[in-house]
């Protein structure tokens, strides 16, 4: 994963015709880490979901090196499935090996949590349910939409080393928040509510 | 990837009842249709392959809001999308795992519901190639519709105003195929079935598109 690469330049999205964010630049090589922070509302999500490839930019253009693993609010995994074959369907679409799930539940410290339904989990663990299946992925770009929330502060902390062990391995990580993160952001792009043009 | 999806549709599909479903529900209508038109034999042989038509057609729509709503709003589709994969070709693939889960299972279910409709041989017959050929259509139309409804509150009404008009034709040349003997309208089932086997993945991954935004 040493050809990771995430370039925006100049990228503007435009949503419900208000314009969110504009002439926003980010260039990031394998190993670094992005934050975009702000307050709520201000186009976080929306700027991740560009970068995704799932919103059309209205403006400027992203260019990716390297396979992207989104995890957002929506946790995309079968409710009446197990964890382990929720995360067993993402894996088998992925190509990746089975055996990593149950790696990376450990990880995660959810590694007992592989035979219960989905629909038990609670918000906190459905959230790391949702990155065990972006860390599963293999995937070199990492897009977290405010990774830590319903987290307690024991698995937020322990999101660090886990980033940080992606990061030397060549990989990007790119997150929303607006709360600091527990690892070191190479760059924080700080998006502010635009000035209304030609408001009162 | 699209092998991997069918198989997880049709998994959900008989976990949620599944092929059962739609054999219970053709052979129930089967079943009442003798008690509500009375059991005149001739009655029954010459309305009863347009009846089995009419069950087909309800049965593919019964998991209809099951088919794309909750794969987009849980993310499944935003994450296929996010793999490469075509909005259209998780349509297709959707469709195909549809299919399979009451395309089958309703040619099985005609042949006990033929012998209940006292149904002659040559008329069940045309009947079976008629929903062999038909319901791929059926399958394409109702993954149309769920796609173009997808994130809509209260879309049940507006899901048959959607299905009736495209569903007709088929509906048509299907049951005529019973009165006119066969091939011609046989074949016209099958243009119309390939139709929409084709449009409903272009135009629905269009639908899902547009619903990103």
């Amino acid at each position: 994963m040493s050809g990771a690469h995430l370039s925006l330049q100049n990228l503007a999205c435009l949503r419900g015709g208000r314009l969110l964010f504009a002439g926003v630049d980010l260039e990031l090589r394998a190993g670094g880490s992005g934050q975009i922070a702000g307050p709520n509302g201000v186009g976080k999500s929306s700027l991740l979901r560009v970068v995704a490839g799932l919103l059309q930019p209205y403006a400027g253009s992203v260019a990716r090196e390297g396979a992207v693993a989104l995890a957002d609010e929506l946790d995309a995994l079968d409710r009446d499935r197990t964890v382990h074959g929720a995360l067993g369907f993402w894996a088998r679409i992925d190509e990746a090996p089975l055996e990593r799930i149950d790696a990376v539940l450990a990880d995660l410290g959810i590694g007992h949590l592989a035979d219960i339904p989905v629909r038990m989990l609670s918000t906190g663990q459905r959230k790391r349910a949702a990155l065990a299946r972006l860390m599963v992925s293999g995937a070199p770009i990492w897009l977290l939409d405010e990774p830590a929330n319903g987290l307690d502060v024991t698995a937020a902390a322990a999101l660090g080393p886990l980033v940080e062990r992606h990061r030397t391995a060549g990989g990007i990580v790119l997150c929303a928040s607006h709360l600091p993160l527990a690892w070191a952001q190479d760059v924080t792009i700080t998006l502010a509510p635009p000035q209304e043009a030609g408001a009162e | 990837m699209i092998r991997a999806i069918i198989l997880r549709d049709l998994a959900r599909a008989f976990r949620s009842g599944g092929a059962w479903l739609p054999l219970a529900f053709l052979l129930l209508i089967a079943a009442l249709f003798p008690c509500a038109v009375g059991p005149n034999a001739t009655l029954l042989a010459g309305a009863g392959g347009g009846m089995l038509w009419i069950a087909a057609l309800l049965a593919s729509l019964l998991p209809i809001d099951r088919l794309i709503e909750p794969d987009r709003e849980s993310g499944v589709i935003d994450q296929l999308v996010l793999r490469g994969a075509g909005e259209g070709t998780i349509l297709l693939a959707k469709g195909v795992a549809h299919w399979l889960s009451f395309g089958p299972p309703l040619l099985i279910a005609a042949l006990p519901a033929g012998a209940l409709l006292k149904l002659a041989p040559e008329t069940l017959q045309t009947v079976m190639i008629g929903l062999a050929l038909g319901t791929p259509g059926l399958a394409a139309l109702a993954i149309l519709v769920a796609a173009l409804t997808a994130g809509l509150r209260g879309s049940g009404a507006l899901t048959g105003l959607l299905v009736l008009p495209l569903a007709v034709p088929i509906l048509i040349f299907g049951a005529g195929a019973l009165q006119f003997g066969g091939g011609s309208a046989l074949k016209l089932v099958a243009t119309c079935s390939l139709f929409l086997c084709v449009a409903a993945p272009i135009a629905g991954g269009a639908a899902l598109r547009a619903g990103r935004d």
